[in-house]
């Protein structure tokens, strides 16, 4: 048990680590470059990765540990994100307590659409959760349009009353910050040919994620995330163990919720608006992409999804024709335009294509996700690297891949 | 007064009537067999007992309490564990976990939020699972997943767990089913090793008569839905309604 304990240790540290120096790391071409389009490290992304990696590890809580997949959980990111507008529009501009009414507003509609959906398990649940999700977004869409502004989306105004700041005859919008630090406030350093952006958004967004991320493993490492595993595992032996399960479910989804409503909140503090198509099905799949992708049930593979995905949301999908041709220019005409017209499909637009194909991929071949494809890799080098060394040492690198199969 | 008590019990799937007036007393600290060829309701009757299925008719008292209309857990907070004919454990956790998931429950009742504790913080909780492990001699397995044990070892975890709660009544469905004669006698040790060390009642429902006879002190005979006999082991090998129930022979 002390093993874990190490490892849990050196996850959180590596994760740390990598979210604050990644405006560094994920900006390895020089900026003018061919491959500068390659760079992941400009702050709207980055915030992207975080953000969404707080849904997809909440998201985990509920799905990796009971089993049970919910299917509307874009809904409590919804609810955040118009909760915390709401507090920008009445209250100050200040991101804590929009970010504190996100979380609870999410919680409290986590509670409700809990109770009702974990009355049924399976295919049940997910079909409740999906219908309650549809549900809010049709309200948000239509019927709520004085709370939610329609399809235009909630967004700040000039007239808003802002008690806290005190409204006043303003020139322009104001800006979310935290006690006085802007949002998209940035320092740009320059080093040689790179250039590198550190924006307060991205770093209050990072410490926020770091903070998740160490919940989650306490919740994993605790009795309580224990008796999850055991829902997932077997229900019926629980409750004839004297265990009410229902109560398990309900605390982890209702958590989950929270989880969203945060992540809604900070994409709201990001930038101030928020519309109902944050709540549609699409997002809810989306998040439950990102935790199978990465590795359900394991403590970094939601990030690592996360992340993966907004990347190629976002990068991928900007290789257009033209780069294409560049790349194959060096190719003979006809030959070149094959190459493009063969590729073309998989990028830009078609961006959608490729992470289909690469989803399937990972689900048939590496049921564990991405982090049993790293596992996977890690032992075969182990192993390679021991043969080498002699016998002796090979029947320690078995031990080691023994025992680093159950952990994450 | 049985600590026990089942009167009138019916029940009906639709048009077959599983269990028809059924009457049976369980006594406390004492081993009591259930018997009788396949369909005679033994299964149902257990299923009543539990809360997994409630009866049309009758009354089931635990302990001076009546179970009927709790659910499945209430029933077992009051004192009722079971092992299963096909062994119901948490394959995907360890054998450790799976002892100390019953200490929780018995500690801290049906439901408690610790969230941030650690498992491996709860040293009460650690000590109770890994005294019940040595009890079962699984110690050198406490950290291998349950799911790849043998289907014997698998019976003998489902055990540890169930006693793990100090349950004052044990329901055991079959717990040789399937099992090599090396096995049963294993389990035939295990069982008498258990009721010598602790107060604790047990049903059991067995076919294997090996098993029954050394371990009963008491015997109901169930065929079609109604008890037949109850008697001690003794009286009970050459009971002619007994013989009539298993072979068919006409009444002398």
């Amino acid at each position: 048990m002390h093993g874990t304990k190490a490892k849990d240790t050196t996850l959180l540290i590596v994760v740390a680590f990598m979210t604050m120096f990644a405006p560094f790391l994920l900006n390895p071409f020089p900026a003018g470059s061919e491959l500068a389009q390659f760079n992941a490290g400009y702050p709207d992304l980055m915030q992207r990765f975080v953000i969404f990696g707080i849904f997809a590890i909440g998201f985990n809580i509920l799905f990796g540990l009971t089993g049970y997949l919910s299917f509307g959980h874009a809904a409590f990111l919804g609810v955040g994100s118009y909760s915390a507008v709401w507090m920008f529009k009445l209250l100050s501009m200040n991101v804590i307590p929009a970010i504190v009414l996100s979380v609870v507003v999410a919680g409290l509609f986590a509670l409700v659409i809990g109770f009702v959906s974990l009355r049924r398990s399976g295919i049940y649940f997910s079909i409740l959760t999906l219908a309650f999700a549809q549900m809010s977004f049709n309200l948000a869409y239509s019927v709520l349009t004085p709370i939610t502004n329609g399809e235009t989306g909630l967004q700040l105004s000039l007239d808003d009353p802002r008690i806290l700041d005190g409204g006043g005859p303003a020139t322009s919008l104001p800006v979310t910050n935290l006690f006085g630090w802007e949002m998209r406030e940035s320092t740009t350093i320059h080093a040689g040919a790179w250039s590198f952006d550190l924006s307060v958004g991205y770093y209050l967004s990072a410490i926020i994620m770091l903070a998740c991320f160490y919940l989650s493993i306490r919740i994993f490492r605790s009795p309580f995330g224990m008796m999850l595993r055991a829902v997932k595992s077997n229900q019926q032996r629980m409750n004839y163990t004297g265990l009410n399960s229902r109560p398990y479910t309900l605390a982890a989804f209702v958590i989950s919720g929270m989880y969203a409503g945060l992540a809604g909140g900070l994409l709201a503090s990001m930038d101030p608006l928020a519309g109902a198509e944050r709540m549609q099905w699409t997002a809810s799949g989306e998040v439950v992409l990102m935790t199978i992708l990465g590795g359900a049930g394991t403590l970094i593979g939601p990030v690592l999804g996360a992340g993966f995905i907004k990347y190629f949301e976002n990068i991928f999908s900007k290789i257009n024709e033209g780069v294409l041709h560049g790349w194959f220019a060096v190719m003979p005409d006809g030959i070149e335009d094959l190459l493009v017209a063969i590729v073309y499909p998989f990028v830009g637009k078609g961006w959608h294509l490729t992470l289909g194909l690469l989803f399937m991929l990972v689900v048939i071949f590496l049921p564990g996700g991405l982090v049993e494809g790293g596992q996977r890799m890690g032992r075969f080098a182990f192993r390679r690297r021991d043969r080498k060394a002699g016998p002796v040492e090979s029947s320690a690198a078995e031990k080691r891949a023994a025992s680093s199969k159950p952990a994450e | 007064m049985g600590i026990l008590e089942v009167k009138n019990v019916s029940k009906r799937f639709g048009g077959l009537k599983a269990l028809s007036d059924v009457n049976l007393s369980v006594r406390e600290n004492t081993v009591h067999a259930i018997i009788g060829p396949n369909g005679a309701g033994k299964s149902t009757l257990l299923n009543c007992l539990i809360g997994k299925l409630i009866p049309d008719t009758g009354s089931v008292m635990f302990d001076g309490q009546s179970v009927l209309g709790r659910k499945p857990h209430e029933i077992n907070q009051m004192g009722i564990s079971r092992v299963f004919q096909t062994p119901e454990i948490f394959s995907d956790l360890t054998v450790f976990e799976n002892v100390m998931i019953p200490c929780f429950a018995k500690r801290d009742g049906a439901f408690r939020m610790h969230a941030i504790g650690k498992t491996s913080g709860e040293s009460d909780i650690i000590e109770q699972a890994e005294r019940m492990l040595i009890d079962v001699n699984m110690q050198d397995k406490r950290h291998v997943q349950a799911s790849s044990l043998s289907r014997g070892d698998k019976r003998r975890l489902e055990m540890a767990m169930c006693l793990s709660q100090q349950p004052k009544l044990l329901l055991l469905d079959e717990p040789t089913a399937g099992m090599a004669r090396a096995d049963t006698n294993n389990t035939i040790d295990l069982l008498k090793e258990i009721k010598a060390k602790r107060d604790i009642t047990m049903a059991i429902i067995e076919h294997d008569m090996h098993v029954v006879f050394s371990l009963a002190e008491r015997i109901t005979v169930l065929a079609q839905g109604t008890p037949l006999v109850e008697e001690t082991p003794e009286n009970i090998k050459g009971h002619p309604k007994v013989r009539e129930a298993y072979l068919g022979e006409a009444q002398v």
